[in-house]
């Protein structure tokens, strides 16, 4: 993206005003992010009845496609020409508000996504800060959209979704404070890239004994986080009909699940960069070794220059990122076809008394560990 | 809707292209984010005062909130901007949402005559302030200021460094955990309250 804007500012930049440029900027970054949401939400889709077909020994989708792979485009086409229903007593604004806030919402978060170590929508220092405040975000949506249907189904989902965000965002941020704390940054670009050691393996989650048990508490906060299962109270479609979104049909319905399933992107991202290593892996260390890393080199005249040679580089770093992300919904929706739900005391038993201080602890223990190994080797 | 809801919403409506040109005309892009943001803040919190029930009063807080992470943003502090969308959208409005939600049904509508006059005790009180603010301040133009940049760095290296503020932020840490053990203590319900109580003694 920031390679893309450059080319278009060096080329015509000088004839256009400003303001014209920001808009540009800001328009191709939106377009290119909501493809990629939609594309990821349509494929999570497929993975997901893919996946749960065959832990219930059933196929999932086979018929639309090879094994189903056209399934989604097939439903995106019927929700979109389905009727459009607003419930008589409802609060119309709001109502058609929420659905666009909650996807506005994780749209800003992913703007902190990098594709690749040199390609990204905006090189953030504020990375891991801004994807967890967004997607927080995404909440008040959720309450709209629960106190907007006018129906005590949706108005039970939003109270739970509310009570359980606010339990769980505490022990989301902290356990995600032990690998800031060990990178020195917010900036995902760069807590991956400082993992590239022993030929890309250097993850975080191998640098510190208390990491795993940081990953863990993490991985638990973000299915509640997303409103996965065993955490899907607010939905809960055995006791709530469909929770929050029971009064809603058609394309507003499946902006939430677009929500979803990018929230889980998201936040399998941020522990694939954080824990996992992010881009680096062996096969992108050799990959840097063969093609070279920078994308922009000096040529000849001392003019920056675009390095096509690096570009396979990039490509196994995206794809190295991007399988850990569906790795980590994978996990999650092999939870949620596994576990049952727990009970909402259950889920805040489990919030404010186990993951909270099991969480700070890590923090601590992290910190002296590493303030330890600062003292017995910096010298 | 009622007529003066009506008008309400269509002078809040009409106020935003006013606000985005005249920052646009101002001071170009930036001016535009600016008159944007601006009318958020202002338009959020004139519907916030404005509507009758309290849970749409409490949904127009989030365009006040927003607005003025967006105004954070435009001055460079973006650390800021994000800890203002995470506490104050994520926590602060959730919790007022929460709170609201429980309350009796009879409580939320509140009568026009008391809206208008909190309008208008707010409204003095702005224009009041503005106006101090108009004639003390010393105006800069835009040309004039610098190009705001991320401070997320220095933000972070004055926390950790240990001769800055390390000891007041832990100091603070370490008071509000105190106020969140005493709250739950307070508000614990102990088990001599669940015991039934007793009938008569036992031989």
């Amino acid at each position: 993206m920031n390679f893309f804007l450059e080319g278009i500012y060096q080329t015509v930049g000088e004839h256009l005003p400003m303001w014209l440029m920001m808009l540009i900027a800001a328009v191709t970054g939106i377009a290119v992010v909501l493809g990629m949401v939609s594309l990821i939400a349509m494929f999570s889709v497929w993975l997901e009845r893919k996946v749960s077909g065959h832990i219930q020994c059933r196929y999932g989708p086979m018929y639309v496609g090879w094994h189903g792979w056209l399934q989604s485009i097939a439903d995106g086409v019927k929700l979109l020409l389905k009727e459009d229903m607003i419930p008589r007593d409802a609060d119309r604004v709001l109502f058609m508000l929420a659905p666009g806030l909650v996807l506005a919402a994780i749209l800003g978060a992913f703007a902190a996504y990098p594709l690749t170590p040199g390609i990204w929508f905006g090189d953030i220092d504020l990375g891991v800060f801004m994807i967890i405040a967004f997607s927080s975000m995404t909440t008040i949506g959720v309450v709209m959209a629960g106190w907007a249907s006018n129906s005590k189904w949706t108005i039970y989902g939003s109270m739970r979704e509310a009570a359980q965000v606010v339990a769980y965002e505490i022990p989301l941020g902290v356990s995600l404070l032990v690998p800031v704390m060990v990178a020195g940054t917010f900036n995902l670009r760069e807590a991956s890239a400082l993992q590239a050691d022993w030929f890309g393996m250097k993850w975080f989650l191998f640098t510190n004994p208390f990491m795993l048990p940081a990953f863990v508490l993490f991985f638990v906060a973000a299915l509640a986080e997303t409103k996965r299962a065993p955490f899907d109270l607010p939905e809960a479609e055995s006791e709530l009909v469909a929770g929050f979104m029971t009064e809603y049909s058609g394309i507003r319905w499946s902006f939430f699940f677009m929500e979803e399933y990018a929230a889980m992107f998201l936040m399998s991202a941020l522990g694939a960069v954080f824990f996992l290593g992010g881009f680096e892996s062996p096969l992108t260390h050799f990959a840097g070794e063969l093609f070279g890393k920078e994308l922009v080199v000096l040529g000849a005249s001392g003019a920056k220059e675009l390095n096509f040679a690096a570009i396979p580089y990039h490509l196994v770093a995206a794809v190295t990122l991007i399988a850990k992300c569906f790795f980590g919904v994978f996990l999650m929706m092999w939870l949620r076809w596994t576990l049952p739900r727990v009970r909402i005391d259950q889920v805040m038993t489990m919030g404010y008394k186990y993951l909270t201080p099991l969480s700070l602890l890590c923090v601590l223990g992290a910190a002296l560990w590493e303030a330890g190994k600062h003292a017995l080797f910096a010298s | 809707m009622e007529l003066t809801d009506r008008v309400f919403y269509a002078v809040v409506a009409t106020l935003a292209p006013v606000a985005i040109g005249a920052g646009a005309f101002a001071a170009g892009g930036a001016g535009a984010a600016f008159g944007l943001f601006a009318w958020l803040v202002l338009g959020g919190s004139l519907v916030c005062l404005w509507e009758r029930s309290v849970v749409r009063s409490a949904f127009a807080l989030l365009g006040t909130f927003g607005g003025t992470a967006g105004l954070f943003l435009l001055l460079g502090s973006d650390f800021l901007a994000m800890s203002q969308i995470l506490i104050y959208v994520g926590g602060i409005l959730a919790l007022i949402l929460f709170g609201v939600m429980l309350t009796p049904p009879d409580l939320t509508e509140r009568k026009l005559p008391r809206v208008a006059s909190g309008l208008v005790a707010v409204g003095a009180g702005v224009a009041f302030i503005a106006a101090k603010v108009a004639m003390t301040a010393d105006w800069v133009q835009a040309a004039e200021l610098a190009e705001p940049k991320s401070a997320t760095r220095e933000i972070g290296v004055g926390f950790v460094a240990a001769e800055e503020y390390v000891i007041a932020f832990e100091l603070a840490a370490v008071v509000l955990t105190v106020a969140l053990v005493a709250a739950v203590y307070v508000a614990r319900r102990r088990v001599v309250d669940l015991a039934p109580a007793p009938s008569g003694e036992q031989v």
